[in-house]
């Protein structure tokens, strides 16, 4: 059975330093994996070559069985692959509104000249734009914020919203970017819940790289631990928390704490 | 204070939120159409400047505004729209109605031509880049004169459309008629812009071009397309002021112009169509209200009036220096505040607009 | 002979806009923020000068009115950072240069206001005189532009790189927030380097106002200094002098050996080449950051 996501023997240097190392792993269509790893392990860095913005030095990724690597970046979300980014990048000038609205840009069926002329085809579709969005406000809660501009926002809503444009998107494969960093535990929670339903009920595979453990045990099936971009462990999560590897990783050869949830 | 009960997601795609507006701008649309009857000649011509320059500003908004793409060489769109209009009617014989669709054509083809090699180029690049542009279609006007006619100029013809003569001395009720018709014709294509994924793409490419290609943007193609757009309508704009002055050479189109319409719009309000016409009215007016000025100074000090050269110029930047320390926004940016203090009253509060501070962080470490 | 004298008046042209760039770059390297008004404290600090010097004014020895043109452009510079620009702080930086390009404006009234704007000529004692080297003869007013444009660049390349002041003021520019938790005073540092660039621009302009005649629309040449400071390097010293040489030379050249209309076309055509192929300059400052 082909997996959604495969990459295979990836590797990335900058200069002298190699962010990733051979690092290979599948993704099965309708699980939750995580990424986990102290910082300066690579994962952002995996998500960007995911996202087309970084070319690997060695290695390949294939989307349900096909390599991206020739693909732009602009490309991927074409696919059906969605992602969030751990420094929040919403168009701050923009309202929570238009911003999930971009979101509908893969689905654009509109061309040049009916958009400027906007004929009744092109009006529909923005109704049918403005349908879709409604569902991820409904299911993010974010009916409050519609109007609002990105700007006045606090970072937890921002954090939403990001998650929401990302879902406008109706992606096959969700890449999600530290979803709960910078979050309270209720917000935490709701990220719990979210990813939840997002398995189950959109039927959308969840890729996420995420440091806090909780989170990570309660909605992954499975878990991949890097270090200095090696892998180091990989299975349920469980069986990664207690490895001693990782454990080494995370606390340190000596009992010296680097970062623990 | 009103509210606005919304039944159907046509209430956000239709181009009015309520009865209300658009009953505000039925009116002025009236006023505008009955203009020639309630002002005298002088001052509709003054009103078809306006209206030719704020054209000009809409299309330099889309890039700038909308795109957060910087030009400071718009006037060569200006120059390409004028010749091109012009030399299609003198040199091919085509018709006003076909000649002046194509000199926008025509621009916009530049504008493309422009953005292509400029994609990858920001900020303060690529308005370096437009500079150049400005300067290099400058001198090849010159340079192409058996084309051209170079610094001596070429006439615009007169318009003549379907047997009607459109002369802006010789029937100035109709010129003024068929700009104020050009002017809300992209008045209407703006805010089609702004309501359909073309806009938002473009609004995505200036707010973060990373999160936009993840979005699934092409920025290259938007940023093109944006620039063939803008190019396009500052070339109508183009052809409109040839034929409104009736005579032009390359120093019509010179950098100064360039500067002048990006300053215009920075007046106006970056980013809104509003923005465009106060930034009009201002370089319209502004003119007139010095000379009114000065009439009323010399005939108060009985001194004779010398004609100041570059008063003008620096009372545009004086104006819009204390625009930008005391309001960025703009005109329109006062305007939106001074009607929500109405709207809101009396629960204005001042930081309702207050902008984040940005602290600096280098541009050459990316 | 021909050439040389060629190479030599481009060579002083492209010192005279390297200066400009320099004032340029100053202000870009220590605040990211790009001065559009170069040009016109160019010729601002060329009129005061003249102001100073000629009979018809003020009359003072050239030795004496030269370096106070200096200072009252460094003060003036400081005050224009302090009144003006300095409210602009923590607004996005294409509002200091929209900003600059209206100051230009109305500094370039000021001047023609001030002192006419009929072209007028200083009494430079450098002016009109002629230095021999074995057999070629050249222009004072040339040799000293170059001589004296060098030297400065060397002086705020070693400026920028050793003190700790310059040091301190590209800090400022990388990062601002962090450079005020060093204990940096990024307000003054700003208002510093404005005055020493107008006193670079200053220099530049007694110097250009000794190879001819100058009327207040002079200050555009700040157009061609700031292509020169793209094409050497935006944010490199001597890239900006570099760039200036660029142009100064391919002006005369291009006049010369194409055609008269081409001199302007071919340094803006190079201009636009550069910035699509290589956009950080010859001598790029551009260093990647890992994401």
């Amino acid at each position: 059975m082909t997996a959604l996501l495969e990459l295979d023997q990836v590797t990335l240097r900058f200069g002298g330093v190699t962010a990733v190392d051979k690092v290979s792993f599948r993704v099965e269509e309708g699980e939750v994996f995580a990424l986990v790893g102290p910082n300066g392990a690579g994962k952002s860095t995996l998500f960007n070559l995911i996202s087309r913005f970084y070319d690997p030095a060695e290695g390949d990724i294939r989307f349900r069985g096909e390599s991206i690597l020739k693909r732009a970046p602009h490309e991927i979300a074409r696919l059906g692959i969605a992602r969030t980014f751990q420094n929040i990048e919403l168009f701050e000038q923009a309202t929570v509104l238009q911003n999930l609205l971009v979101g509908r840009q893969r689905h654009r069926r509109g061309n040049l000249v009916a958009e400027m002329l906007f004929t009744p085809f092109v009006r529909a579709e923005e109704r049918r734009h403005r349908e879709a969005v409604e569902k991820v406000i409904d299911f993010l809660d974010l009916q409050a914020h519609r109007e609002q501009y990105i700007a006045g926002l606090p970072y937890g809503v921002r954090k939403v919203v990001e998650l929401g444009r990302a879902l406008a998107i109706e992606p096959t494969l969700l890449l999600l970017d530290e979803p709960a960093s910078g979050l309270s535990v209720e917000e935490t929670q709701d990220v719990a819940f979210w990813i939840e339903d997002i398995k189950t009920q959109m039927g959308i595979t969840v890729l996420m790289v995420e440091h806090d453990m909780h989170l990570v045990a309660s909605v992954s099936d499975r878990v991949l631990a890097l270090a200095d971009g090696k892998m180091l462990a990989l299975g349920a999560p469980r069986e990664v928390q207690s490895h001693p590897k990782v454990v080494e990783a995370y606390i340190g050869a000596h009992g010296r704490s680097k970062v623990m949830a | 204070m009103r509210t606005v009960f919304k039944t159907s997601y046509d209430a956000d795609i239709n181009l009015f939120r309520h009865r209300a507006q658009a009953g505000w701008y039925a009116l002025l649309a009236l006023v505008a159409v009955l203009l020639p009857w309630l002002v005298n000649v002088f001052w509709l011509g003054e009103a078809t400047n306006m209206l030719i320059w704020a054209i000009a500003g809409m299309g330099l908004m889309v890039l700038v505004g909308q795109t957060g793409q910087a030009s400071l060489g718009h006037a060569a769109f200006l120059a390409v729209g004028c010749y091109a209009n012009v030399l299609y009617q003198q040199k091919l014989g085509l018709p006003f109605i076909l000649s002046f669709p194509l000199g926008g054509l025509t621009a916009a083809l530049a504008g493309v031509l422009v953005a292509i090699p400029t994609a990858r180029l920001h900020g303060l690049y690529l308005a370096i880049a437009t500079l150049a542009v400005s300067i290099l279609i400058d001198d090849l006007i010159v340079l192409s004169a058996p084309l051209t006619n170079g610094v001596r100029g070429l006439y615009a013809p007169p318009i003549s459309i379907f047997g009607l003569t459109v002369d802006r001395y010789g029937n100035p009720y109709l010129f003024y008629w068929l700009v104020l018709a050009v002017s809300v014709l992209v008045v209407l294509l703006y805010r089609n812009i702004l309501r359909t994924p073309l806009g938002r793409a473009f609004a995505a490419v200036r707010d973060s071009e990373v999160s936009a290609k993840a979005m699934g943007v092409n920025v290259a193609r938007a940023k093109a397309v944006s620039f063939g757009i803008s190019a396009g309508i500052t070339g109508l704009a183009g052809a409109l002021m040839g034929h409104f002055a009736g005579i032009f050479n390359n120093e019509t189109f010179n950098l100064l112009i360039s500067i002048q319409l990006l300053l215009m719009i920075v007046i106006g309000g970056l980013g809104s169509i509003h923005g465009a016409f106060f930034g009009a009215i201002v370089v319209a007016i502004l003119p007139q209200a010095i000379a009114i000025a000065r009439d009323a100074v010399t005939g108060a000090l009985g001194a004779s009036s010398i004609a100041i050269p570059g008063l003008e110029t620096a009372i545009f930047g004086a104006i819009l220096i204390v625009f930008l320390l005391f309001e960025p926004a703009g005109i329109y940016g006062r305007w939106v505040k001074i009607r929500t203090y109405f709207e809101l009253f009396p629960f204005y509060r001042r930081d309702m607009f207050r902008r984040q501070r940005s602290y600096l962080r280098t541009e050459r470490m990316r | 002979m021909d050439v040389l004298q060629l190479v030599v008046s481009g060579l002083a042209n492209g010192c005279v806009y390297g200066l400009i760039a320099l004032g340029f770059v100053l202000i870009y390297k220590a605040t990211e923020a790009v001065n559009f008004a170069q040009g016109d404290l160019m010729m601002l600090g060329a009129f005061v000068c003249l102001g100073l010097t000629n009979q018809q004014f003020l009359g003072l020895p050239f030795w004496l009115s030269a370096p106070l043109a200096i200072l009252i452009m460094g003060v003036f510079g400081y005050a224009l950072e302090v009144v003006v620009i300095r409210r602009m702080f923590g607004q996005p930086q294409v509002s200091v240069v929209i900003l600059t390009i209206a100051l230009g404006f109305v500094l370039r009234f000021l001047a023609g206001l001030i002192w006419g704007n009929q072209p007028v000529s200083l009494e430079s004692p450098i002016a009109g005189k002629d230095v021999r080297f074995g057999g070629v003869v050249l222009g004072l007013d040339e040799v000293m532009v170059i001589s004296v444009t060098v030297l400065l660049t060397l002086l705020l390349y070693l400026y920028f790189n050793r003190t700790r002041l310059g040091v301190a003021m590209q800090a400022a520019s990388q990062n601002q927030l962090a450079a005020y938790y060093m204990g940096i005073p990024v307000k003054r540092l700003n208002s510093l380097v404005w005055a020493l660039s107008g006193m670079v621009a200053a220099v530049a302009g007694i110097l250009f106002a000794s190879k001819g005649s100058i009327e207040p629309s002079v200050g555009l040449l700040g157009i061609k200094a700031f292509a020169a400071a793209v094409i050497g390097g935006f944010g490199s010293l001597p890239g900006a002098l570099l760039g200036g040489i660029v142009i100064g030379l391919i002006e005369p050249f291009s006049a010369r050996y194409i055609a008269a209309g081409y001199s302007q076309v071919m340094a803006y055509l190079l201009l636009f080449v550069i910035l699509v192929f290589r956009p950080h300059g010859i001598l790029a400052q551009i260093h990647s950051k890992k994401v």
